[in-house]
């Protein structure tokens, strides 16, 4: 197991994560796609601390943490928006959100 | 650093990502999205931050799993989803994944196996937090807050006057 093959793993789950956000018709799975793509830059974030000469510092562990907390934040403010548009529009399909002006 | 257990644990997120990035049933692709965040989790404890995978299976596999599930069944009616995909969204990741892939193997630096290093306690990842990273915790905090309060207000009935 070298960083590389760490890092095409992760790539392999971004791209997962942009297919899902740019194919995906239903607001959720928008959000999913972009939790996923977040979660293949934690992986980064933790490979290359894990593959520095000495990981003394937890610098990368730091990082990730934080990126949980801001991410968890961002799922909740989607996922509400999501409601209050379904309430709206009555739908969650993102092509049939094509009016600005409710 | 197991490489049997490397190749299983990427062979099987890689598997529920795709299954909850395409699969049309809507709540079978939730769970699939579930059980992907505990492949990453494993991928962090192979790594040796353990302290971090535990987070991350308490806060998404508890609850943005559950969170999401929610919002499936709140907004229920249009179940359904149309099945066409959309085939440029796949072409983009295609793209992006052989960009990226080309990027990485070209880099001969990083082809190196991982150092040895002493496991990383959760004393330490505490003392850091509150010594080195109290500033960005409390900010973390006042972002979850605002956060919260925002979601609620965004999902508040209005009130029949």
């Amino acid at each position: 197991m070298t960083l590389s093959i760490l890092l095409v793993v992760s790539a392999a789950l971004f791209s997962i994560g942009l297919l899902a956000a740019l194919s995906r018709r239903h607001a959720i799975f928008i959000l999913i796609g972009i939790e996923m793509m977040l979660a293949a830059a934690n992986i980064n974030f933790i490979a290359f601390w894990r593959f520095v000469p000495a990981p003394a510092l937890p610098t990368g562990v730091m990082v990730v943490i934080f990126a949980i907390a801001i991410a968890a934040a961002e799922a909740a403010v989607g996922l509400a928006m999501v409601i209050a548009v379904y309430r709206h529009f009555r739908t969650t399909d993102v092509d049939q959100l094509n009016q600005l002006k409710g | 650093m197991n490489t049997a257990a490397f190749a299983l644990i990427a062979i099987f997120t890689i598997t529920f990502a795709l299954a909850a990035a395409t699969n049309p049933r809507l709540m079978h692709a939730a769970l699939s999205f579930a059980v992907m965040y505990i492949g990453i989790a494993a991928f962090f404890f192979l790594l040796g931050a353990e302290f971090v995978g535990l987070v991350q299976v308490f806060v998404y596999v508890g609850a943005v799993a559950v969170l999401i599930v929610f919002t499936i069944l709140l907004t229920r009616r249009d179940v359904g989803e149309r099945h066409e995909f959309k085939w440029g969204g796949v072409a983009v990741a295609i793209a992006v994944f052989v960009g990226l892939v080309w990027a990485i193997l070209k880099t001969t630096s990083i082809a190196v196996a991982p150092p040895v290093a002493k496991a990383l306690t959760v004393k330490q990842v505490g003392e850091a937090l509150m010594v080195s990273y109290v500033w960005p915790l409390l900010c973390v905090g006042v972002l979850l807050t605002a956060a919260l309060i925002g979601a609620l207000i965004l999902v508040m009935e209005d009130k029949p006057s």
